[in-house]
């Protein structure tokens, strides 16, 4: 029913990353990064949801994701579902969660962090609360809100 | 306890057990007995930013214990102006002494450095991060001026915005069921971050008028000229916030004023004969706790 709903193929090979927090697609789709590689991607927006009301959903052909890719995702989207697809069924089904440290994914938003001036130095945050999602870095203790992520 | 990075990371049993051992050295700080309870040991004072009290008063507490000090106030004469990374640094340093204080002009770098070295780290400072010996100095000295730390009145007054003093003295005060009243003007207010994470029982105002009769305790801090654009906002604001030997006479006798200092004219000169000024005894304070924490992390038992 979603399917014909959706007119999206299903995929062969690759990754689904289901249940995306409505307008994180757009973002992810930027991190991931994948103009230039060659593979076929699609998202969709706003796909109607009965536990979400409204979801994203992104899907990647021939392609899977690395560990640090399914950190960021937690980071802009904790929940998330990363379907790992083979001929055309699931081969694998995590649901990605922030994990208690992050490292070298993203920049402490304090310019005056060490973090962000010592040449070699790996930005850590820190997990401080999963509901609703907190982070600080482990160097200066900045709270770190989500629109301020900037990934490495 | 290895570092000593942020306030937080003293239980609070450290924490009496600093101020009580720091008070059994109060002879000692002042020259009247002898200790060598450090002796063959060094300490590395690395001072990435210039500091006269805190340098000058953890070099005092390490030789009244009978160590040794080494170390730099001023970067430039350091490889850190060819480029050496903080953490290559402290990897040396590390290796020439058994501690190190370390005060640095960037947040974290304190915990960066406690990661990396092989010895303790005290923060001797860092940006406008956390500088948790000033609060062990703080706490010890309200002790001994009001005879306890639980269950007081305090104001915090001043530039409570960049103040890293205060941040830190709020977050250890609500340890002791503390009733804070934080006194600034809107532009330089105590940061959400830090009242989000205190308990009920603070409140924010303008003006010290008729607060200042039930505090316990007013610690002032220097409202910097640097913070306002204009330079008669800033004659304006500081002149209204200014403590005077007059505006005491509403204030308990037993009321005690600290402040951190270099003090410009926050505290009126006439202020310093009074029995309510203990900010210079709060600066002395500086070296029996700063001998207590070195010997808490250098101590052979």
């Amino acid at each position: 029913m979603t399917d014909k709903l959706l007119k999206v193929q299903p995929i062969r090979n690759g990754t689904v990353i289901d249940h995306l927090r409505a307008g994180a697609g757009l973002k992810i789709l930027d991190i991931l990064d994948m103009a230039g590689t060659g593979n076929t991607v699609s998202l969709l927006i706003n796909v109607p949801s009965s536990k979400q009301g409204r979801k994203d959903i992104i899907k990647i052909e021939d392609r899977e994701l690395t560990e640090s890719e399914t950190e960021r995702i937690a980071l802009l989207s904790p929940g998330a579902h990363v379907n790992i697809i083979r001929n055309y069924s699931v081969a694998e089904k995590t649901a990605v969660e922030i994990p208690e440290e992050v490292a070298g994914v993203a920049h402490c938003p304090n310019t005056n962090c060490i973090s962000n001036n010592e040449r070699g130095a790996i930005s850590r945050l820190l997990l401080r609360n999963r509901e609703p999602v907190q982070l600080a870095c482990a160097y200066c203790a900045r709270l770190v809100a989500e629109e301020e992520l900037q990934f490495l | 306890m290895d570092h000593v990075v942020t306030i937080q990371d003293l239980a609070n049993d450290d924490i009496v057990s600093v101020l009580d051992r720091a008070r059994e050295l109060l002879p000692v700080a002042h020259g009247d007995k002898r200790n060598d309870v450090l002796a063959g040991k060094i300490l590395a004072t690395c001072f990435f930013e210039p500091s006269t009290r805190t340098r000058l008063s953890f070099e005092t507490a390490m030789h009244r214990l009978g160590g040794n000090v080494i170390g730099f106030a001023d970067p430039s004469a350091t490889s850190h102006l060819k480029g050496e990374t903080l953490a290559d640094a402290v990897r040396m340093v590390a290796g020439y002494a058994d501690a190190i204080v370390l005060r640095h002009p960037q947040e974290g770098s304190a915990q960066l450095a406690a990661e990396i070295s092989e010895v303790p780290v005290i923060n001797g400072g860092d940006g406008a991060g956390q500088h948790p010996t000033q609060t062990l100095l703080d706490l010890f000295t309200i002790r001994e001026e009001v005879g306890k730390l639980e269950g007081l009145t305090v104001g915090l007054l001043g530039d409570l915005r960049y103040g890293r003093t205060v941040h830190s003295l709020a977050a250890a005060l609500a340890r002791y069921d503390t009733t804070m009243h934080f006194i600034a003007p809107k532009s330089l207010a105590m940061p959400r971050r830090v009242t989000t994470e205190l308990p009920d029982g603070w409140s924010a105002h303008a003006a010290l008028d008729g607060i200042l009769p039930e505090l316990d305790l007013l610690y002032v801090t220097r409202i910097q000229k640097e913070r306002f654009p204009d330079p008669e906002d800033y004659a304006r604001v500081a002149g209204a916030y200014t403590i005077s030997a007059e505006i005491l006479r509403d204030a308990k006798p037993t009321l005690r004023i600290l402040h951190p200092l270099p003090r410009v004219d926050e505290i009126a000169t006439d202020v310093d004969g009074t029995d309510h000024a203990a900010y210079f005894r709060q600066a002395f304070n500086g070296v029996p706790v700063r001998m207590a924490l070195l010997e808490m992390l250098l101590g052979s038992d």
